[in-house]
């Protein structure tokens, strides 16, 4: 590559897989764009009561 | 601020490549300005168009103003298009009267922005297995039939019935209910779905355990129908045992036929069991369905516009030694995009991904992203105590059980209070500008907030106190949601006496508190990977080319660990071409270092600067680094049962691919192979399931039949848990001929020698009857165990389970880093995982500690001990510290030598042991001085 890359990301899907990835990269110096369908972030987690083996509250 | 939310979009069109992408992402109009929302709901509260709610798998109605969830981010309100009556007839329009702030806006269209990225990471998650249409489950018909999405959505808290489980058909608590496995999984009739969706077992188990403290009677049942559990991963197996004393119980059976029960309620079900027996008509309260996982509905779309791979069942497509990699360069898949996962490791494999994505954007580190800047900090230490307290309503949260106007007025009459304000959510934007300006306008120097847990919001709080200068630690949070008004929703007025004590506590703690400054360490911006193993290499590799120097200690001779050793992938890849690529890769990375016969001895400091002493043989050298990620490794268990050592035919797994690796003609002769799972896993000793012998065997046994078609092959099983789309193998296995008898701990398999002959004894369920294999090898899925961590547990301090593993800082959220910061995990060290999964949680360690070697320094919470003067040196403190952060020192005064306590504030971590053993407040821990305390307790006892 002769040119230097973009230091930004596109992120698609915010659900808890997209978010991680997105707050690792934000914080390692690379700028993110989160594109999420729906309204609000969060994914199939946040329809989640508790998450096993803890039993910890998803939210 | 280095992540833009683009919410309500969907990309449209992509060009360019690796490096220099642009996306053109559609963003859909919210209707709602979300400058000026403020979340206050009445948008919602007055929308006359009900609507099913998708949050709530549409078991209760919301409106067509809405938000996803209470605590959805952005917490925006948005109108939707399909439904509001305005936007459709061009009536109504009562959202934008009532608003406000009039955030509301009709006129909004769709935009097209184009973005220009270096790479693209896609995670459009899955989409859950619709039951609909299929009759034998009876979704459509009967009512008491549910979902297990629906059945989370019941055991909610926030769910359509507040967390209490009623029968759907009228509405009555449930007795007994089912749950049915596998449902759009494993299954290429109805479904087309052959793979296992691997979360349904554990999410069915969890579903059954929570029941129990849902309802209000004892006299409860759960059953789980199922095929095989699969409780593969960490701590599962437990789980999983733990839920039988719990009274779940298991049927292996998988139910055909679904009834409603009498008068439409209830359900009846009929199925055979494993030994042959009908059960007819058993009668369930409710029966849930276990639906699996789907790839998501645009997948082909996706895979459309940035062309690349899926596989049949249109996952994306991955490699096992590039496992997050699509078929295109610079375009990541991560989360169930490439095969059902569970949230530890959806979160593993983001990591995994953005380690891919740093990769390939090393060069321009830093070119776009901000740093924040705070104004400096205002001197307050002359200044008398001036005290804000903001009373969040938290909507109706706090404000339906609490009178929060009363406290408000309250808090007005405590002594330091100047200025108080009761907010809707006092944690919305608007709100944080609200606080800013009070603190500037009143001169106010603490700020007690009267709402929920400081776990969760107190970084936010302290932020807006930067924000205007003042030192982050004047603030103090009362919390008077989760601790009150969520517990005592019965009792308005004890409640509102309880937050006034709340609140009285925290204002006369504040008044104590004094500034503190955060404390700062250099970051080493090197890494230390222990173990070159493929995780370690991954790990290393994941740094080194994020631009990170990194040194590699292997206590062997060369690299490769396990892998050496292992064959091939379940997706059919050779490892060993696969492995010499990595190590090749390691080898010639300049900035790599290895160390080879290398043992790390001893380390001293914390996350961003520690010190270890490295010994080669004699040799000692002393390695600073910032982090350092643990991937130490495992090994196969060795048997001491079922005549392993004894005849030269029984060999381990391991051992046999080795021969399939050197012999193969000789690994696949015979007439007869027979192999035997769970060979030291899943017993009293090693209470947990190794994860990666069940698709070993099978592969393996594929292979024999492939090469030698008239070879008998058994396995001998106990769940066969051949989890995502590994199942594929499982069945070509079936479809080949190979033969599963599955046995359970009581009847465990024999193995025995009658003259030449080896035998094998087994009891076969399905007839009845007790079989006799003669056999020319008997091939032992042993355990995997971890190799010893215990010098690395006492030098980093890091935790450790029963079984060995080392431990995560949490098995959900963050299953990469330890319970030390810095300090990172990846592979058998972790937990037994394959290959793939080794890969990725190495390359996942490695943006993990990327974060910590990106910053220069590191700022670390200023809650630390403090030694204060009068101190003596009795040293009773030293013990209890369970970081190590104190020391015991000598120093000189007037000519004589004194003794006292030293606190390293980079190892501190404010747990406070210390202070509360210390007799004389020789140390104390600054935020929570003795001083502080006793104002609080002072404070609550005022009233009695």
């Amino acid at each position: 590559m002769t040119n230097k890359p973009v230091g930004s990301v596109l992120l698609a899907g915010g659900g808890i897989s997209g978010i991680q990835a997105a707050l690792d990269m934000a914080d390692s110096g690379y700028y993110v764009y989160l594109v999420e369908k729906s309204s609000g972030i969060g994914g199939a987690m946040s329809q989640l009561d508790k998450t096993f083996p803890t039993n910890d509250c998803a939210m | 601020m280095n992540i833009e939310l683009l919410t309500l979009s969907e990309i449209e069109n992509v060009t360019g490549e690796q490096g220099n992408f642009t996306v053109t992402v559609k963003k859909n109009p919210r209707y709602v300005d979300e400058d000026k929302c403020i979340a206050c709901g009445l948008c919602a509260e007055k929308c006359p168009k009900k609507v099913p709610d998708e949050y709530n798998e549409g078991l209760n109605k919301r409106k067509a103003a809405y938000i996803k969830y209470d605590q959805t981010v952005p917490l925006k309100y948005a109108i939707d298009p399909n439904n509001c009556i305005f936007i459709n007839k061009g009536k109504c329009g009562v959202c934008a009267k009532i608003c406000p702030t009039g955030a509301i806006n009709y006129d909004m269209k769709p935009e097209l922005v184009d973005i220009n990225v270096g790479a693209v990471v896609l995670s459009p998650g899955f989409k859950p297995f619709s039951p609909k249409g299929i009759d034998y489950y009876g979704y459509d018909e009967i009512p008491d039939v549910i979902t297990s999405l629906e059945y989370e959505r019941y055991l909610s808290a926030s769910g359509p019935t507040i967390g209490h489980i009623a029968r759907p058909s009228d509405g009555v608590e449930p007795k007994k209910i089912a749950w049915i496995q596998c449902v759009g999984s494993r299954n290429t009739n109805c479904a087309k779905n052959g793979y296992c969706s691997s979360v349904c077992c554990m999410y069915a188990i969890k579903q059954a355990v929570m029941t129990g403290s849902h309802l209000s009677s004892d006299d409860n049942e759960q059953v789980i129908f199922y095929m095989d559990i699969r409780s593969v991963g960490k701590d599962y197996e437990r789980y999983y045992e733990s839920s039988k004393e719990k009274g779940v119980s298991y049927v292996k059976a998988r139910p055909h036929t679904l009834l409603a029960g009498p008068d439409g309620v209830g359900v009846t079900m009929t199925y055979t069991s494993e030994d042959g027996t009908q059960t007819n008509n058993a009668f369930f309260d409710m029966v849930v369905l276990s639906i699996g996982l789907e790839a998501p509905s645009d997948a082909m779309t996706l895979a459309d516009k940035f062309g690349f791979d899926l596989t049949q069942y249109n996952f994306a497509k991955t490699d096992s030694f590039a496992p997050v990699s699509t078929t295109r360069d610079g375009v990541f898949a991560t989360g169930a995009f490439h095969s059902p996962k569970a949230i530890p490791k959806s979160v593993i494999y983001a990591s995994s991904a953005a380690a891919e994505v740093e990769a390939v954007l090393s060069a321009s580190k830093n070119t776009l992203t901000q740093e924040k800047v705070w104004p400096e900090e205002m001197d307050i230490s002359n200044a008398e105590p001036k005290v804000g307290v903001f009373v969040c309503s938290c909507g109706t949260n706090i404000a339906g059980v609490i009178d929060v106007k009363d406290v408000s007025e309250y808090a007005a009459t405590l002594p330091g209070v100047d200025y108080v304000e009761n907010n809707l959510f006092t944690c919305s934007t608007d709100t944080q500008d609200l606080i800013a300006d009070k603190i500037r306008e009143k001169g106010l120097n603490r700020v007690v907030i009267a709402a929920c847990t400081p776990r969760t919001h107190e970084p936010l709080f302290q932020e807006t106190l930067q924000g205007v200068g003042l030192n982050k630690y004047m603030i103090e949070m009362a919390n008077i949601r989760n601790q009150n008004s969520w517990v005592h929703p019965n009792e308005p007025e004890k409640a509102t006496a309880k937050a006034k004590d709340q609140v009285r506590m925290a204002v006369a703690k504040v008044t104590g508190n004094y500034p503190l400054d955060d404390v700062e360490v250099n970051v080493t911006p090197r890494a230390l990977v222990v173990g070159g193993g493929l995780a370690g290499m991954n790990a290393a590799l994941g740094l080194a080319n994020n631009g990170y120097e990194t040194v590699i200690l292997e206590k062997k001779d060369s690299l490769g660990g396990v892998a050496v050793d292992l064959y091939e992938t379940w997706k059919g890849e050779l490892v060993k071409p696969g492995l010499d690529a990595v190590i090749q890769d390691v080898e010639n990375h300049d900035l790599i270092r290895t160390f080879t016969n290398a043992t790390l001895t001893s380390v001293t400091g914390s996350v961003g600067s520690f010190f270890g002493e490295i010994a080669r043989g004699e040799e000692v050298e002393t390695l600073e680094f910032g982090a350092c990620v643990l991937a130490t490794g495992g090994h196969g268990y060795t048997p001491n049962e079922y005549l392993y050592g004894q005849d030269s035919r029984v060999v381990t797994a391991i051992e046999f691919d080795k021969l399939l690796s050197r012999d193969q003609a000789k690994a696949t002769a015979g007439d007869s192979t027979v192999f035997i799972q769970c060979v030291g896993s899943r017993d009293d000793q090693r209470p947990y399931c190794s994860r990666v012998c069940c698709a070993g065997s099978v592969v393996n046994a594929v292979l024999l039949k492939k090469k030698n078609p008239d070879m008998d092959v058994y396995v001998l099983n106990r769940d066969i848990r051949t989890y995502g789309e590994r199942e594929d193998v499982f069945k070509e296995a079936r479809d080949l001929g190979v033969i599963f008898i599955s046995y359970t701990p009581e009847t465990k398999p024999g193995v025995v020698t009658d003259g030449e002959d080896l035998l094998v004894r087994v009891h076969d369920p399905i007839s009845g009857m007790f079989l006799e294999i003669a056999t020319d090898r008997v091939i032992l899925a042993t355990a995997i165990v971890p190799n010893d961590t215990s010098s690395f547990v006492d030098m980093f301090k890091c935790g450790v389970n029963a079984d060995g593993f080392l431990s995560e800082a949490h098995p959900k959220l963050r299953p990469v880093d330890s319970t030390v910061d810095g300090l990172f995990l990846a592979g058998l060290c972790h937990y037994p995982k394959p290959i793939n999964e080794a890969i990725a949680q190495g390359k996942a360690a490695a943006s993990r500690a990327s974060v910590v070697l990106s910053k220069k320094t590191m700022k670390l919470d200023a809650i630390k001990s403090h030694v204060t003067h009068t101190c003596d040196g009795c040293a009773l403190c030293l013990d209890v510290c369970p970081y190590n952060a104190l020391t015991l020192v000598e120093f000189e005064d007037a000519g004589k030598t004194h003794k006292r306590i030293k606190t390293d504030k980079a190892l501190c971590k404010g747990c406070g042991i210390c202070a509360a053993t210390c007799p004389k407040e020789g140390i104390v821990v600054d935020g929570f001085t003795q001083s502080q305390l006793r104002a609080q307790v002072d404070a609550i006892l005022e009233r009695v």
